[in-house]
């Protein structure tokens, strides 16, 4: 029997007095492709920072690969990790944000290579023939030693998008990755997230873009105010949504 | 504009720009003053020239000039490092590390450098002795306060001290300044806070921290006068102890202000370089140039793990 990917109990977080997610449960099995969709404020991005523990959940769980996150479990309680173990696990879950977030003072190649290089004690040789080939894999062979400013915003969130995957993650977080592209530029970032769901990536892409969540994933999941409001392949939820919150999103947004 | 030119000109029309006479009145004034200064300069022989010459490159000028300069380097250097570490503790979640970093600076920047400096050079008055234990529990050794607290002590700990607490604010000034995504996308892939700080906060914020320490630097230099109250020989008490032999006060005071002037000179001369380089809010010529210089360290470095293997 497969473990999920991702498996997430009775989830819940809270920002002071605003609960942002009330108690959420989601499976996602290895090699699927899940989006997160839903109105800005219903606990989206939140959630995906939580799969990494970006984010302390106040309750629930989250396991990755059958393992807690951030936490261990002993009794019937659950104990925070130390940065060090947090980190190793993290190793796993590559992360891509929508303000890219490169490292200015370090070229395209240096981006890519800097946490195998520090982390995964390869020789800076090693680690820069696996980042070549992983620019080549994102289309920007001839920009390694760029700086990021020099690059457009599509550009750079595919620098990123290769950055995390230097780290050979089993699973990858989208959070909102071409929000704060210009339109002309959505495209070629969708096209290489494309490529890699059809590699058999496990993904969780939190995103407004209806034609990539109709076109590569496998399930939608559509949140509202901090809870799962209906979830099912993306021509049933886009197409034939069940609840009435589900239709106004989508009436709004296609 | 082209086209306006190749339309022949109604009239020969001459703009004239508006005149500024307070300008000039004010330039010869300023002239007129300068003026006065300098035939003061060579006509009051009490400026006594001749013992300027004569001590400026004197034994006992050079060596105070040398402890000066010292005396800066060592307390900078100091200064830096515990600035660092306060601006840590000060961006700790933990409440009393924070609350000490804060009590720190808010003692070391509110009461002046001679009241500090006075105070813990007579500090023997308040802990005679200095031992090393428990609060309330058991001493392990003791030693007379006197005997650690020399002068020279005194000094780089009372400078030092001082400005650690002007650098935790520059340091944390800088780190503040890096955003918060780097911290995450840092996280994301792993990185140890430790490393994060290392690898990706600290090299993109001292490109906020560096030219302020350059001031700084400046100002610690004309700061290490105040030491001559502890009696500890730097270049202003040098010039002290031969003008109340000689009672040469004014020369001797010269002496002293012009190697004030041509050492802060170079320095900012240096720290004019330094803020060229980094203060342009990390224009990407710069940030390679930074890149480079942490690269060519890196490979002076011996490698632990034979990255350049």
């Amino acid at each position: 029997m497969t473990v999920p990917a991702v498996k997430l109990s009775g989830v819940r977080k809270s920002f002071g007095r605003l609960e942002v997610l009330r108690g959420i449960n989601l499976e996602v099995w290895p090699g699927e492709v899940v989006c997160l969709i839903g109105p800005s404020g219903s606990g989206k991005s939140t959630l995906l920072r939580c799969i990494n523990h970006l984010e302390k959940v106040d309750g629930g769980r989250v396991e990755v690969d059958g393992e807690l996150v951030g936490y261990r479990r002993k009794g019937d309680k659950i104990y925070e990790l130390k940065d060090r173990e947090i980190c190793s696990k993290r190793e796993r879950i590559g992360m891509v944000f929508q303000q890219f977030n490169l490292f200015p003072h370090m070229t395209v190649l240096g981006n890519v290579i800097e946490a195998p290089v520090q982390l995964r004690k390869m020789t800076r040789r090693q680690a820069e023939a696996v980042g070549r080939e992983l620019l080549a894999r994102v289309g920007l062979a001839d920009k390694e030693s760029a700086y990021p400013r020099q690059l457009s915003g599509g550009q750079q969130q595919r620098v990123a998008i290769a950055r995390a995957l230097a780290m050979r993650p089993g699973l990858m977080l989208f959070d909102e990755p071409t929000s704060a592209l210009d339109p002309e530029l959505v495209g070629e970032v969708l096209n290489v997230m494309g490529d890699l769901a059809r590699d058999g990536m496990t993904m969780i892409v939190v995103t407004h873009e209806m034609g990539f969540a109709r076109q590569a994933a496998d399930r939608v999941v559509f949140m509202d105010q901090g809870r799962i409001v209906e979830q099912g392949p993306p021509d049933e939820v886009l197409e034939r949504p069940r609840h009435e919150r589900t239709r106004a999103f989508l009436s709004r947004v296609l | 504009m082209v086209s306006t030119r190749e339309q022949p000109a109604p009239d020969d029309v001459v703009a004239v720009p508006l005149r500024h006479p307070g300008r000039w009145v004010a330039a010869v004034i300023v002239l007129l003053l300068a003026a006065a200064l300098i035939s003061s300069l060579i006509t009051n022989e009490r400026f006594q020239w001749d013992v300027v010459g004569h001590y400026f490159f004197s034994a006992e000028i050079l060596a105070g000039l040398w402890r000066t300069l010292w005396l800066t380097a060592v307390s900078m250097t100091i200064a830096v490092v515990l600035g660092v570490i306060i601006a840590l503790m000060r961006l700790s979640p933990n409440p009393v590390l924070k609350g000490g970093a804060n009590f720190y600076t808010w003692f070391f920047r509110g009461t002046p450098l001679l009241v500090q400096l006075i105070f813990l050079f007579n500090i023997s008055a308040l802990y005679p002795v200095m031992s090393v234990g428990l609060p309330f529990g058991p001493t392990l050794f003791d030693i007379p306060a006197n005997d650690i607290l020399t002068p020279t002590v005194v000094a780089i700990v009372g400078l030092s001290l001082n400005e650690a607490a002007y650098m935790a604010e520059i340091v944390r000034g800088g780190i503040n300044s890096v955003d918060h995504g780097q911290t995450e996308a840092a996280q994301a892939l792993g990185m140890r806070r430790s490393l994060v700080m290392r690898r990706i906060v600290l090299p993109q914020a001292i490109r906020v921290i560096l030219p302020p320490t350059g001031n700084e630097t400046i100002s610690l230099l004309k700061y290490t006068s105040l030491i001559s109250v502890i009696a500890m020989p730097e270049l202003l008490y040098s010039a002290q102890v031969i003008y109340s032999r000689t009672y040469e006060t004014i020369p001797l005071l010269l002496v002293a202000s012009i190697w004030y002037l041509l050492v802060t000179s170079i320095l900012t001369i240096g720290q004019t370089f330094l803020e060229r380089k980094f203060s342009r809010g990390g224009r990407r010529e710069d940030t390679a140039v930074l890149a480079g210089l942490i690269r060519n360290l890196r490979a002076h470095v011996p490698q632990a793990r034979g990255r350049h293997a």
